[in-house]
């Protein structure tokens, strides 16, 4: 199977530290990928020049197996990689319509979209329940509730549902549980697990080992700015995992 | 090496297993809990939702008030018109105000700008021979090119709106004095030479009430601005630059595009403005509306729209500037002195913030 997306000996220098240092990563169709490293290997940064937010000294990025680059959020958005960031990126005054939609709004066919330029408000509303009931999450009661009114978890869940509504060819989620209770996470992690079987892959960073290891089928271990090694978590455990995170074990040759 | 190895081992062994059962799929993972609410916690999430609530309540008290303390005086057709006139300016200046203060920025310089534009409209149809409409174009671009100065300087330099406009407020009203040497351009000269320059100060009398042009073209300009924030991309994404700029940035919102192209279209209201001042005040006098800035400014606060963005409605705007007029013309016509005018008005800024205060901790 043809990876959808490679990064290949992708290098940043800030000043005389080396973030990223030939590092390397491939994300196969309806994977979750985990991502895991020790603070400062340089993970942050790799995430970063993947969702166009760094770009990158040296490397590139290969997306369905063409060379792709892009040096915004926006433009890596455009190219169907979508990312969920830690803070969400929503506007709490706005409500779950407008946010999902923001910056990609639906206008009035006709004189009133084209000219007045009024937005369709019936088809955004419509568009944005049925994402959210797609993906399980139709119990938020009012489309036009204003998402500071809603719960850490359902505003990750309509960052996730924004995120996988739009041509959407992978998404990048950055730590998506670490501000959730438990009961919360539990529930993005069945949300992780909703956008895989809708065939969307995802890169998943995150902190915390039970759920990388629940949810990923691959981990990408990384480690002093590079890939250290891609670990099966049927077939390691999480104290393996971590002593390859800190270099207090080998990893396994492949 | 293998040392630490085991310890981390252990300290995962130590850890409690994460089991599937917490949280099961027969709990409500979306239940929407508010928990017990008492009536004040219900009338915060009210005023939340709706914030022009706090102005009308206020409008409609002040109102009934000035009622009784003014007694029928207050309450005549001559009045309630008068505040109606005297409210214009302020007015349509409110309204581009809003459009700032909503991306959580402020501008100083509206008033220093609208002179600006009313200084170019004049002194090119009446002393220069220019023909009016022409010298109208001139000052509405002059309008759009402040206003965008002030969104470039804000968004190239990354300096704060309020140092902004604080500058620009001096510059342009520099400029004004340049471009007039402190001399007004007379009433009658402009009717002479430049009578479309006075159109809406013209008036139509309905039933008693007396109204000028401008008051309806004032009326006019919230409607549009309504619809343009409310119905269009544009006006979203003027809430959501507000509400949290990096985020509108993540959401694809080129924020600083967006963010030039509303201190421009502030520009332009702020110049259709000076046309309707140079009907209001007849003369074009390089000294006027100096307190045009600040009133802008407490006409959107007691409107309800917060300093801090993305929250507030344009025609609470409106309302804001009714109210200053209700009480200018309520504490005069009680024979109150202009001193308390003033003193009443700070009381109400300071009441408007605060009740913005306490309105938005809902969301926490």
């Amino acid at each position: 199977m043809e990876p959808i997306l490679v990064a290949k000996n992708l290098s940043k220098k800030y000043g005389k530290v080396v973030a990223l240092d030939n590092a390397n990563l491939e994300l196969y169709p309806g994977e979750v990928l985990g991502v895991i490293g020790d603070n400062g290997a340089g993970k942050s940064t790799l995430i970063k020049v993947l969702c166009g937010a760094v770009v990158p000294d040296n490397g590139e990025i290969l997306l369905d197996g063409k060379p792709v680059s892009f040096t915004s959020p926006i433009e890596a958005r455009t190219l169907g990689i979508e990312t969920v960031y830690q803070n969400l990126a929503l506007s709490p005054a706005l409500s779950i319509t407008d946010n999902m939609f923001l910056g990609r709004e639906i206008r009035q066919k006709g004189f009133m979209g084209k000219f007045l330029r009024f937005l369709d408000k019936k088809a955004m509303a419509e568009e944005a329940r049925k994402r959210l009931s797609e993906l399980g999450l139709l119990t938020i009661q009012n489309i036009n509730q204003l998402v500071e009114t809603l719960s850490g978890g359902q505003r990750q869940g309509v960052a996730v549902a924004r995120a996988t509504s739009f041509g959407t060819k992978l998404v990048i989620m950055d730590e998506p549980t670490a501000a959730l209770g438990v009961k919360e996470s539990r529930r993005v992690l069945e949300l992780i697990g909703e956008v895989r079987a809708r065939g969307i892959p995802i890169i998943l960073i995150s902190h915390n080992m039970p759920h990388v290891f629940e949810v990923a089928d691959r981990i990408h271990v990384h480690r002093l700015g590079t890939r250290l090694c891609v670990i099966d978590p049927k077939k390691y455990e999480m104290s393996d995992a971590v002593a390859f995170m800190t270099g207090a074990k080998e990893p396994p040759k492949d | 090496m293998n040392k630490i190895s085991e310890d981390i081992s252990k300290d995962l062994k130590d850890q409690p297993k994460f089991s599937g059962d917490i949280g099961s799929k027969d709990q409500d993972h979306h239940s929407f809990e508010l928990g017990e609410q008492t009536t004040l916690k219900k009338i915060q999430h009210f005023l939340h939702g709706n914030p022009t609530i706090v102005p009308v309540i206020i409008l409609i008290l002040s109102v009934i008030g000035f009622g009784f303390i003014a007694g029928g005086k207050f309450f005549s057709a001559f009045n309630l018109s008068l505040i109606v006139q005297q409210v214009t300016i302020v007015g349509i200046l409110a309204s581009a105000q809003t459009l700032i203060i909503l991306t959580a920025g402020i501008d100083l310089s509206v008033a220093a700008m609208m002179v600006l534009a009313s200084v170019f409209m004049g002194k090119l149809s009446v002393e220069m021979g220019v023909p009016t409409l022409p010298a109208i174009m001139v000052g509405m671009i002059s309008g759009v090119a402040t206003g965008a100065f002030n969104g470039l300087l804000v968004t190239r330099l990354r300096l704060p709106p309020f140092i902004v406009t604080l500058g620009t407020w001096n510059i342009f009203f520099a400029l004004v004095i340049f471009f007039t040497g402190s001399q007004s351009i007379r009433s009658s000269d402009i009717e002479i030479n430049a009578p479309l320059l006075h159109f809406w100060g013209e008036r139509i009398n309905l039933g008693g009430f007396v109204f000028t042009y401008g008051a309806f073209l004032m009326i006019g300009i919230f409607v549009f601005l309504w619809f343009l924030l409310n119905k269009t991309a544009w006006g979203r994404h003027v809430y959501a630059i507000g509400d949290d700029k990096d985020a509108a940035e993540l959401s694809g919102i080129r924020t600083d595009r967006m963010l030039v192209s509303i201190y421009a279209v502030a520009g332009l209201v702020v110049a259709i403005g000076a046309w309707v001042s140079i009907g209001r005040v007849g003369s074009v006098s390089p000294t006027s509306f100096y307190e045009g800035n600040l009133d802008s400014i407490t006409a959107v606060v007691i409107g309800g729209t917060s300093l801090f963005g993305g929250r507030g409605t344009i025609i609470g705007s409106l309302f804001g500037a009714l109210i200053v007029g209700v009480f200018s013309s309520g504490l005069s016509i009680a024979g109150l002195d202009v001193l308390w005018q003033r003193f009443a008005l700070g009381c109400l800024i300071i009441i408007a913030v605060g009740i913005d205060q306490w309105i938005r901790k809902v969301s926490n």
